[in-house]
């Protein structure tokens, strides 16, 4: 028995369970830190009363959300209305297993690398997960039978197929300059240059575009036009209530964390820090990793700030100006980048080499 | 033409090329909202922190007491006959011997009622009163579920023996610090 709790399976099944409740954690206090930043921006104070600086306040928006009545119309398809907000949380939770969250650790012998499952299309897997997380409210937004749901529906799946592609090609980008579709790989490449040779440097453009499209793929302000109330009441979650309601807003935070997680793993060098490998060669390497996994959260942070700070700056986009933006900006943006990144590789090849 | 300081001309420029990106626009704007975080919010935290009424508000009546404790009103009806909203009605008594402690002239109400409902708070009852008896005092009539309670007797008009602390003026940062107090 006492093996088994020092077998690389045992360490995986909690490292699984670990994400999963930081996962749920993060997006449960990205509610918070959105009311307070939402609140500081606007010279407001924000919610303070449940617990010291209202830091009880997602327990208790949970709470009510679970105490709420719990309704389902009666022209609505019963099981496509419960698998919407199950399969949006679904796809949610999924992403992040690919995700190197630090450098291995070492415990009792064992071997333990910070992240579930380095699968060697990485990239690809995420992608093909993220774009999953549509059809949660997809079918939401059908099975409510509701005209403004399902036009809510129709804007996100459109809007995802538009701004698929030019994330698609922006990060073809950055495949030419790693060279790997696994994560962990892109991670390690990173960590040259002292923990400083992060991707941005090469891929600025391509980052702003990968970005631009992540807000769109997360639902998030200045792209949530699928749940806006100024003109479809609540878009695809307008028939939804109680918990189902809390599943569908909850996914779009963990989302938002996921992204940020993959936009600092892609082009913000992970859990690279500066002067890792100095770090590395002088202090015990498993203090090297917990700091390493304090870097990713930190830039995760920022990220997930930034989020939050372009939502309570910009207004929504108007619905031509979106499809304009994802058809005729970013997708040639992201086409001239490619050509940019293959001509400055094949510069950098001839020229010093 | 410029009429003041703050106003700002219309500028309808086509946009250049690096505007229409919307870039150096949304930069602007995230810079603006940016610098708001560190602006400190003017917020009154109400429960705890009350802001104080100014010195001239018009809230619930109160009926004063004269230096004895005895009083002022002699039930004359001057005010019921000047609110316009008819909200005040009252019943004379005379005063029996030994009650001079109470009340400070012969006459006196012995019921007194203000209908908060119909009352306009406009001050025209304080203005009638030829005894300084009425004055609409810095507190505002508390919300209640049932219409029968909006009319107030003497029990809540009277003012109470020992007189309310005195009107101050308090700033912001004082709510800020006053905050700070009750929350240690």
């Amino acid at each position: 028995m006492a093996a088994f709790f020092v077998s690389a399976f045992f360490f995986k099944i909690l490292l699984v369970v670990l994400v999963f409740t930081i996962t749920l954690l993060i997006a449960m206090y990205s509610t918070y830190g959105e009311r307070k930043i939402a609140a500081v921006i606007q010279d407001r104070v924000g919610p303070d009363r449940a617990g010291p600086f209202g830091i009880l306040q997602p327990l208790a928006d949970g709470a009510k959300f679970f105490m709420k009545e719990e309704i389902i119309p009666d022209s609505s398809n019963k099981f496509l209305f419960i698998l919407g907000p199950s399969l949006a949380m679904l796809t949610a939770l999924m992403t992040s297993a690919v995700i190197p969250w630090g450098p291995s650790v070492t415990i009792a012998g064992t071997v333990v690398p910070l992240q579930v499952t380095d699968i060697n299309v990485g990239i690809l897997y995420v992608f093909g997960i993220v774009s999953l997380g549509v059809y949660g409210i997809m079918i939401g937004g059908w099975a409510s039978n509701n005209k403004f749901s399902l036009l809510g529906a129709v804007r996100a799946s459109s809007q995802m197929i538009s701004y698929e592609l030019a994330m698609g090609l922006s990060i073809i980008a950055l495949l030419m300059v790693s060279g790997s579709l696994s994560l962990n790989h892109i991670v390690n490449q990173q960590s040259a240059w002292h923990g400083m040779r992060w991707n941005i440097i090469f891929q600025p453009l391509g980052f702003l575009i990968f970005m631009v499209c992540a807000f769109a793929e997360t639902n998030r302000a200045p792209f949530d036009l699928p749940e806006c109330e100024t003109e479809l009441i609540g878009g695809y979650h307008t028939e939804y209530s109680s918990m189902k309601l809390g599943m569908y807003l909850f996914s779009e935070y963990i989302n938002m964390f996921v992204s940020s997680a993959v936009m600092a793993t892609l082009y913000f060098g992970g859990y690279n820090f500066p002067f890792i490998d100095w770090c590395g060669a002088h202090w015990n390497a498993n203090l090297v990793s917990v700091l390493a996994v304090a870097t990713m959260f930190a830039k995760v942070f920022i990220f997930i700030f930034i989020f939050m700070w372009v939502r309570w700056t910009l207004p929504r986009f108007r619905y031509d100006q979106l499809m304009r933006l994802g058809w005729q900006i970013l997708i040639p943006l992201s086409i001239l980048n490619i050509f940019l990144t293959g001509g400055g590789i094949l510069l950098v090849e001839n020229l010093f080499k | 033409m410029q009429l003041t300081k703050r106003s700002k001309q219309v500028d309808t420029h086509p946009l250049s090329a690096l505007e229409s990106t919307y870039l150096p626009g949304i930069l602007k704007g995230m810079a603006i909202t940016f610098r708001h975080i560190f602006k400190k919010a003017p917020t009154i935290r109400y429960p705890e922190v009350k802001k104080p009424f100014s010195s001239v508000w018009r809230g619930v009546h109160i009926l004063k007491r004269d230096e004895n404790g005895a009083e002022r009103c002699t039930a004359c009806g001057l005010c019921a006959l000047a609110c316009p909203a008819e909200a005040i009605t009252m019943e004379a008594a005379e005063r029996k011997p030994g009650e001079e402690g109470l009340y400070r002239e012969e006459k006196y109400a012995a019921k007194y009622e203000i209908n908060m409902l119909r009352c306009i708070f406009c001050g025209l009852c304080e203005e009638a009163c030829p005894k300084e008896a009425i004055f609409l005092s810095n507190s505002i009539a508390s919300a209640n579920y049932d219409r029968s309670t909006f009319v107030y007797g003497k029990d809540k008009l009277v003012e109470p023996v020992t007189p309310p602390a005195e009107h101050v003026n308090v700033f912001e940062e004082d709510y800020r610090k006053q905050w700070m107090k009750l929350k240690k």
